[in-house]
């Protein structure tokens, strides 16, 4: 029999808790590094680094601390990571570039989290993520230029579009069985472009000008003092996307360790043993599909007001394969996951321009790698566990 | 209240031209465990799958427990009281054991929205609840098991497999459980316990009625008070299996003499 006892001790004889704190002030201050790096061989020496360090996780036994840390002391450990977001945001201060990378990775994280309900947990995929996302940004661009709505409500409205659109769609999609979704998204992801290049109300090639957000008086586009020191405006959106990304992951996670998430689980793994068990398949997959559209909704009307500026050519197809490609190199129904492929897929180009080119070639045999030689992700998912603190006496 | 739980009057299905259920009538009395035996293509699976929604019938009527469920969906079926498990395992393997016999107890968890992502509260009793009542279950068939609540079932055994299903059909606290060749895939020892089990359950749940798909002849002997033989989609003969045993119509649909 294997020894179920819980450690009281982890890796060096250090609490767990310790070596969860520890991973997250590291991870901290190597994101702060990795995205003020401006030389290809800092870049390199920095990717070879986490490569390393990842690989030291599972052969050390941190990986198995941090997994303790993670059940034992959630709270603190959930507090630690929002701190150290914080953190990265305000060391990154006045830096513009990097700060608007970030706040990507993080809108772009939250549109993965809702393809991964609809992806990986539910088992449609929806190849029109970069849509739905688009759906938000022209929402938030038709209203901040032409009516008195308030940004945040736009972030609403944003959603609401994306969602109500979602509801065409979901009579195909609910229809097909297993990958069809796949040829239905696709189709609908053309066609969405296609018809905001012929549409003139819609500003047509040339796009559209999306106004900043504002909220409670306060104009995105103004840099925030803080401690003195000016920051970037783009520290506005960061700590907003922050926000986004967080209630994002949350709700995600509260989904899966829920009821429904096992409904979604069962409804993608045998439809109709579920059914023989009085699931509502048809109510599972709508409402999978709805919430992922939603936060690709809202996650696009942030990131039009923060570009302020957008275009068909913003919300490709191939947008759409990378966002797929996030959960998929992430692992399938795996939240952290989720979370760490979409900072590689969405930082990693940026900083190595050499691969900006060859960013579709490098994530497309990314992932048939992935898929070949560990099917389950980066951050494989695990057995579901409804309440980390919870443990029934076994 | 009458005597017969479930009642089937002239049920037909056809696949295009081919008949898999031709006229059938039936009954399963309450707390009788009924056999349905027949050659391969008899009709057996199509008639599991005629009553719990899976396909609807082309003619007849089916009756459970004074209610007409021709027709219904699988949904309602379930909820009228009819749980069953299938001739290949149908299990969801990377899920625990746990998930998979939450499965089965869908009707009483809420599956509201509000209450999975706020309410988190009141869900944690309702999720600590179904594990007392799920270990419970788990622990009538193997102490062992139920020490591995948390484990993917892909992990288990077939035998293990086969018990965690007849839980996940058992959590509703169905009137009526349908079991297609539970002893398929395993061996005689297995089928052995199996039975024990299947014996076990039904002493433990009083008014349980069950209707067991077999082709082990030993399984029928042992576990039914009543048998049912069909042939190509048609009843040929029913009683008890020592009777059903004798009758030569159904050897000659056994074997295959005229």
């Amino acid at each position: 029999m294997k020894d179920k006892t819980t450690p009281k001790t982890g890796w060096l004889g250090l609490p767990p808790l310790a070596v969860g704190l520890g991973a997250v002030a590291a991870i901290v201050v190597f994101g702060w590094q990795f995205l003020l790096a401006e030389s290809e061989i800092a870049v390199l020496g920095l990717v070879a680094l986490a490569a390393l360090g990842g690989w030291a996780l599972g052969k050390t036994g941190i990986q198995d601390s941090l997994n303790e840390a993670m059940r034992s002391h959630n709270r603190s450990m959930n507090g630690a990571i929002l701190l150290g977001l914080l953190a990265v945001i305000f060391l990154l201060g006045e830096e513009h570039f990097p700060l608007l990378m970030l706040t990507t990775m993080l809108l772009y994280m939250t549109v993965a989290l809702g393809l991964n309900v609809q992806f990986g947990l539910t088992g449609m995929v929806n190849f029109a993520g970069a849509a739905f996302f688009g759906m938000g940004a022209y929402t938030s661009a038709v209203l901040t230029e032409h009516t008195a709505v308030p940004p945040l409500l736009i972030l609403v409205a944003g959603g609401a579009i994306a969602a109500a659109i979602g509801f065409l769609l979901i009579v195909p999609v609910v229809r097909t069985a297993g990958h069809y979704s796949a040829v239905v998204t696709i189709a609908f992801g053309v066609l969405f472009k296609t018809f905001l290049e012929v549409n003139d109300v819609l500003g047509g090639p040339q796009g559209l000008m999306v106004g900043p957000m504002k909220l409670f008086g306060w104009d995105f586009n103004s840099s925030p003092m803080l401690l003195g020191m000016e920051m970037s405006f783009y520290a506005n959106y960061a700590l907003l996307g922050g926000g986004l990304a967080v209630l994002a992951f949350v709700l995600t996670q509260r989904l899966e360790r829920s009821w429904l998430g096992l409904t979604l689980d069962s409804v993608r793994l045998d439809e109709t043993a579920s059914a023989c068990f009085g699931l509502n398949v048809v109510r599972a997959k709508v409402l999978a599909f709805t919430f992922g559209n939603v936060l690709a909704g809202v996650a696009g009307a942030l990131y039009g007001m923060m570009i302020s500026f957008i275009a068909p050519n913003s919300f490709t197809f191939a947008d759409s394969l990378l966002m797929v490609s996030i959960v998929l190199l992430g692992g399938l129904g795996s939240l952290w996951g989720t979370a760490l492929a979409a900072a590689i897929v969405v930082l990693l180009p940026e900083k190595l321009q050499i691969l900006q080119e060859y960013r579709f070639l490098l994530f497309s045999g990314l992932v048939i790698l992935m898929l070949l030689f560990r099917p389950q992700g980066l951050l494989p998912r695990k057995v579901r566990s409804y309440f980390p603190s919870w443990r029934p006496q076994q | 209240m009458s005597d017969a739980l479930l009642e089937f009057e002239g049920l037909g299905k056809s696949f295009g031209g081919v008949r898999a259920l031709d006229g059938l009538d039936m009954t399963v009395k309450r707390g009788e465990i009924l056999g349905l035996i027949g050659p391969n293509g008899s009709g057996k699976t199509t008639s599991f799958n005629v009553v719990t929604g899976i396909y609807s019938p082309s003619q007849g009527r089916v009756r459970f427990d004074g209610q007409d469920i021709t027709g219904l969906s699988a949904r309602k079926v379930y909820e009228a009281g009819i749980a069953r498990t299938f001739q290949r395992s149908r299990l969801c393997l990377p899920l625990s054991i746990y998930d998979n016999i939450m499965i089965g107890n869908h009707a009483r968890l809420d599956n509201g929205l509000w209450f999975n992502l706020i309410n988190r509260g009141a869900l944690r009793r309702q999720v600590e609840e179904g594990y007392e009542k799920a270990r419970e279950l788990v622990a009538g068939f193997s102490g062992e098991l139920a020490d591995r609540m948390f484990e993917p079932v892909g992990a288990l055994p077939m035998i293990e497999r086969r018990r965690i299903e007849i839980c996940r059909a058992l959590v509703s606290g169905p009137k009526l459980l349908l079991l297609d060749e539970p002893s398929a895939g395993m061996t005689h020892d297995e089928t052995a316990q199996l039975m024990d089990d299947i014996l076990a359950v039904r002493d433990r749940m009083g008014d349980l009625s069950i209707i067991i798909i077999e082709h082990e002849m030993g399984v029928i002997e042992r576990l039914t008070d009543h048998c049912v033989v069909l042939s190509y989609g048609r009843k040929i003969s029913e009683g008890s299996y020592a009777q059903i045993a004798a009758d030569p119509e159904v050897q000659s649909a056994y074997l295959g003499v005229d």
